[in-house]
């Protein structure tokens, strides 16, 4: 976290002057002190101004954090990408249906982007990020661009760059997957990020009963039941599965989440999991419902991060001055992360004068 | 050949009548090409070598022909490229099959080589029944270690039980398959794991032969039938040891899952190569003597003794051995054969309360860990779930963390380093061999000519004859030996293969790797991951991964593991990338360095083009180091062409190695 005192006026953040920093070890190929050029890059899908822009929005240092937060105004608002998350129990084969429907969007020659979001951190900071591995056939694609990333301290949650991050890549790609290990407070976080969740379910999981309890299955937006091929289990947990959804407490009543049942290993059913993604994008636009999640997405990621960064006790600095819901409402052309940024800084004059 | 193949020495070497028969005497051989590699193996018999062993080139190991993109740089590296016939024709010229005893370390691609084995011995009038000779045809070891697998496990254990089923009765004297603990050893294993995964390993094969459908009889003799190929480390006794602990829980297996009575089917046959993993870079020569010690473990123990042995060669740590350090090893096995009176007595240990009790302390846990192995499903299973890979990285692991602590002594690296100079290493006098460059060139030129001259239809029919064979479930060898004499090349072989079964990408067993308790100099170089990190502004991160075809990833994970441990963020890319593949890595995942690992040879070509890629796609400034068996010859030549570091297998310090990246990434973000 920056110090407060060498904080930088966020406000004036456009004016650049030390843009070199932000690409050490990594240059684009574009003279990277111009972000205009940067953001226009990424719109036309120029992969190494991509990974240039995702190393920037991952940079903690105060000046290159005023350069991202600049790039990220600049790209606000005009992604055309679509963004779907993957989750599921680990061994459920999500990886596998993720190269699957890949290669299914490839087919469309549309282009993809992945950030695969990987838990293993160790309290040491190091992490081994084994996606590329996982993802085989994705990884070699020279179509497909894959940024694995470390969860890093966030316990069973996603790395705090994992938003931003997102906000370039739908801006540069038709469509972005986040893929997540790991079944628990993850689903939730994740809805927040994108438009249509997609949950991978492992047939005869006992599980189920699980998640119900848990409340996981009220978020996903399609659900596949993988590993068909092993026989006559799979559509009974799908079966299961669609009598156990309680569609009155879904945050849209009116759309009936698919169950669909099939392989990822041989490719059954993946041709009719991408229209039923493409489906639910058609839903999310015709119904309005799609404006209205994305606003409730980026005021969940504004109080989840500032709560991360400064507690309940850092939040409660803003009661009284500022509703963070209207303040959210109010900034709809600013980047998530600046407004995080000023409502941060907000937050830490508050503490600081508490402790003067 | 003219002259005769078994050696002339035994008649010097007192009555005949007392001593034992020597085990076949091999030397693991190939290179450059088929007349290159005959004109070697026919050298090595005339000195009294007996047996032959053929190494591939790693392009015919996974199944591309020479001219393949894959196969760039590899041609002819580590072994001998053979795409076709005329090409396995070649290499046996001159040397009758009929009289040779050949071991194959061939396992992907093993029922095409063989296949090509025995319609070379037709065309030189011999019949396949009267062939000798072994197949290594272990897939499992290869998903665990050595990385030449290319198909998914179920086809590849279908593959291998149609090997076994085939040979059985039409190649009776043939070996179909060799478990190989020995690369288990390499890539870490205890003695416990290297028994106790191979007997898991042979049950898995076994089993899906028995599912076959097959009688008793059948059973029994294919029981009788495998083989293994065993490691021999430095730890002699213990190894001793360990052979009789095999040979004794081969048996029970035999008698009670199989219900084998035979007593000579339930004989444990195993050959060995001894130790390359403890053979040193620093003072070369001492490899000699480990060399020595090592084959004697294997050899003195009646009861438990060798039927084939490979010797490496001292220098094998700086490069490919010339013909005269071959002959080297070849002398030390005739020295012990002929010259001690080893060979007079009986077993030497039998009723020896220490050896015995060793031996049954590694019987019993190697069966408790066979059972958890069996208990999750078996072999396959314990490979799909990355169970044994992870074992065998923790091991691994230890046995590093004991050398760079000085727990573990390894003379002339982490113990008596003073030395004179050595002469044999001394700058200009050539100690290693230099693969002629052209070698690839000549090969793919060779291959267009045969691929101009056979019958195209033919060849298109017998490939169309393969496909048919594995969709109706027919034995696969009949139509591959009729695609082998049709002028099919390997590459073509595999294409069919690898279209009906898919290509498979083994788990690693690195991700699940215990932390280590960091020692003072690990936490020292944490913090300064931690500080260039936040310099940085955000994680250090490091690409890891291999180029080229040579699978044996282990150097690779270590690097991985311990700059996990040391507090980088690791994107581990795994085995057989092309610079294409690399470079899209580095670019995507933003990485701050780049390390790569590389055994086979072909760093020459396959690092300076990653290289040069990096640089045309504005990646330049990502610094690139590598780690392998390099020569100091191509060292230089790495350097210039902008490497940052070079590591070879004397750098066994790897807090060291993590200290140095974060210089490079210093020096890069410096500059």
């Amino acid at each position: 976290m920056p110090k407060t005192t060498n904080m930088p006026n966020v406000d004036d953040a456009g004016d650049v002057d030390d843009a070199t920093n932000a690409n050490k070890g990594q240059k684009p190929s574009v003279d990277p002190i111009d972000l205009e050029a940067l953001a226009e890059q990424i719109l036309a899908g120029d992969r190494a101004a991509v990974s240039a822009a995702l190393n920037l929005v991952d940079n903690q240092r105060p000046e290159v954090r005023a350069q991202a937060l600049t790039l990220l105004d600049s790209l606000e608002g005009r992604g055309q990408g679509m963004q779907i998350g993957v989750t599921g129990a680990p061994g459920a084969g999500k990886s596998t249906l993720l190269d699957a429907i890949v290669s299914g969007l490839r087919a469309r020659e549309r282009s993809v982007g992945i950030l695969a979001v990987d838990p293993s951190s160790q309290r040491t900071g190091g992490a081994l990020l084994g996606d590329r591995m996982r993802l085989s056939s994705s990884a070699r694609d020279a179509g497909v661009f894959l940024r694995s990333m470390a969860a890093r301290n966030q316990l069973g949650g996603l790395a705090e760059a994992t938003g931003p991050s997102l906000d370039v890549m739908i801006a540069a790609f038709s469509a972005v997957f986040v893929e997540t290990v790991g079944v628990g407070q993850s689903e939730s976080e994740v809805s927040d990020l994108v438009d249509t969740l997609v949950f991978v379910a492992q047939p005869a999981a006992g599980d189920l009963i699980q998640f119900m309890k848990a409340g996981i299955l009220e978020w996903p937006d399609v659900f596949f039941v993988n590993k068909a091929d092993l026989g006559d289990i799979a559509p009974r947990t799908a079966a299961e599965l669609r009598a156990g959804l309680d569609l009155g407490s879904r945050r849209d009543p009116d759309y009936e989440p698919p169950v669909l049942c099939g392989s990822a290993q041989d490719g059954t059913q993946v041709d009719a999991l991408i229209e039923a993604i493409d489906a639910h994008q058609a839903y999310l636009k015709s119904s309005g419902q799609g404006a209205v999640r994305r606003a409730a997405g980026r005021l969940a990621r504004v109080e989840h991060t500032l709560g991360t960064r400064y507690g309940r006790f850092g939040l409660a600095q803003l009661r009284g001055d500022i509703e963070i819901e209207a303040y959210v409402a109010q900034h709809s052309k600013d980047s998530t992360e600046r407004i995080i940024a000023n409502l941060g800084r907000i937050i830490e004059e508050a503490l600081f004068r508490g402790k003067g | 050949m003219s002259s005769k193949p078994s050696p002339s020495a035994p008649s010097a070497a007192g009555p005949a009548s007392k001593r034992d028969r020597p085990w076949l005497f091999r030397t693991y051989s190939g290179h450059s090409s088929a007349s290159a590699s005959n004109a070697l193996y026919r050298s090595n018999l005339a000195k009294g070598q007996t047996g032959l062993s053929v190494a591939f080139d790693l392009p015919t190991q996974t199944g591309y022909d020479s001219d393949h993109p894959l196969a760039r740089g590899e041609v002819g590296k580590v072994g001998v490229p053979i795409s076709h016939i005329d090409d396995m024709q070649r290499l046996f010229e001159e040397i009758p099959l009929e009289r040779m005893n050949t071991s194959m370390t061939i396992n992907a691609t093993a029922a095409w080589l063989l296949s090509l084995y025995i319609a070379t011995a037709e065309r030189q009038g011999t019949s396949q029944d009267k062939l000798r000779g072994t197949t290594q045809n272990d897939i499992i070891k290869e998903y665990l270690s050595r990385g030449t697998f290319v198909f998914p496990p179920e086809a590849s254990m279908r593959l291998t039980s149609e090997i076994v089923s085939y040979t059985v009765d039409q190649v009776p004297n043939w070996n179909p398959m060799n478990i190989c603990s020995y690369h288990l050893q390499e890539a870490g294993a205890t003695p416990v794991q290297e028994i106790a995964f191979a007997m898991a390993n042979a049950i898995a094969i076994l089993d899906q032969v028995r599912a076959l459908g097959i009688d008793e009889d059948t059973l029994s003799r294919v029981f009788g039938r495998i083989s293994f190929f065993l490691n021999a480390g430095i730890r002699f006794v213990e190894e001793m040891c360990k052979c009789r602990a095999m040979t004794h829980l081969w048996k029970e297996i035999g008698q009670e899952r199989y219900g084998v009575t035979d007593e000579k089917m339930l004989r444990f046959r195993y050959g060995v190569q001894v130790n390359s993993l403890g053979l040193t870079e620093a003072q070369p020569e001492n490899n000699i003597i480990r060399i020595a010690l090592e084959a004697l473990g294997v050899t003195l123990s009646k009861n438990a003794r060798a039927r084939s042995l490979q010797l490496p060669a001292w220098n094998e740590a700086l490069g490919l051995p010339r013909p005269w350090d071959q002959q080297l090893s070849l002398r030390t096995q005739q020295i012990m054969a002929f010259e001690t009176d080893l060979l007079e007595y009986g077993d030497l240990f039998d009723g020896s309360h220490v050896v015995e009790g060793r031996t049954k302390e590694l019987v019993e846990e190697a069966r408790e860990e066979l059972d958890r192995v069996l208990a999750m499903g078996g072999a396959v299973a314990a490979v799909e779930n990355a169970y044994m890979k992870q074992k065998l990285v923790e091991s691994h692991t230890t046995r590093l963390r004991a050398i760079e602590s000085g727990e573990m002594t390894v003379v002339g690296v982490n113990a008596y380093r003073e030395t004179v100079e050595s002469p044999l290493v001394e700058e200009g006098s050539g100690s290693i061999l230099k693969v002629d460059e052209s070698a690839e060139r000549e090969q793919i030129q060779s291959l267009e000519a045969f691929r101009k001259k056979r019958n195209t239809d033919e060849a298109k029919n017998a490939l169309r004859g393969i496909e048919d064979a594995i969709k109706n479930g027919d034995n696969i060898m009949p139509a591959s030996i009729a695609a082998a004499k049709a002028g099919v090349t390997t590459g073509e072989w595999t294409a069919v293969l690898r279209e009906i079964f898919g290509e498979y990408r083994a788990p690693t067993g690195v991700g699940a790797t215990p932390m280590a308790a960091a020692t003072e100099d690990a936490k020292l170089v944490r913090k300064r991951v931690n500080e260039i990190s936040e310099e940085l502004g955000r994680r250090l991160k490091i690409l890891v991964g291999k180029p080229g075809l040579d699978g044996h990833s282990n150097g690779a994970e270590q690097i991985a593991v311990k700059a996990r441990d040391v507090g980088m963020e690791v994107v581990y890319d795994g085995i057989r990338l092309t610079p294409e593949e690399i470079v899209q890595s580095a670019r995507d995942e933003g990485v701050h360095v780049i390390g790569l690992s590389i055994l086979s040879g072909s760093h020459g070509v396959l690092v300076v083009d990653v290289v040069n890629q990096l640089r045309e796609a504005g990646l330049g400034d990502i610094p690139v180091i590598i780690g392998g068996i390099i020569p100091d010859d191509d060292a230089a030549k790495l350097r210039e062409a902008g490497v940052k570091r070079i590591y070879t297998p004397k750098d066994f310090n790897l807090t060291r190695i993590m200290d140095e990246i974060v210089d490079v990434v210093a020096e890069s973000n410096a500059g």
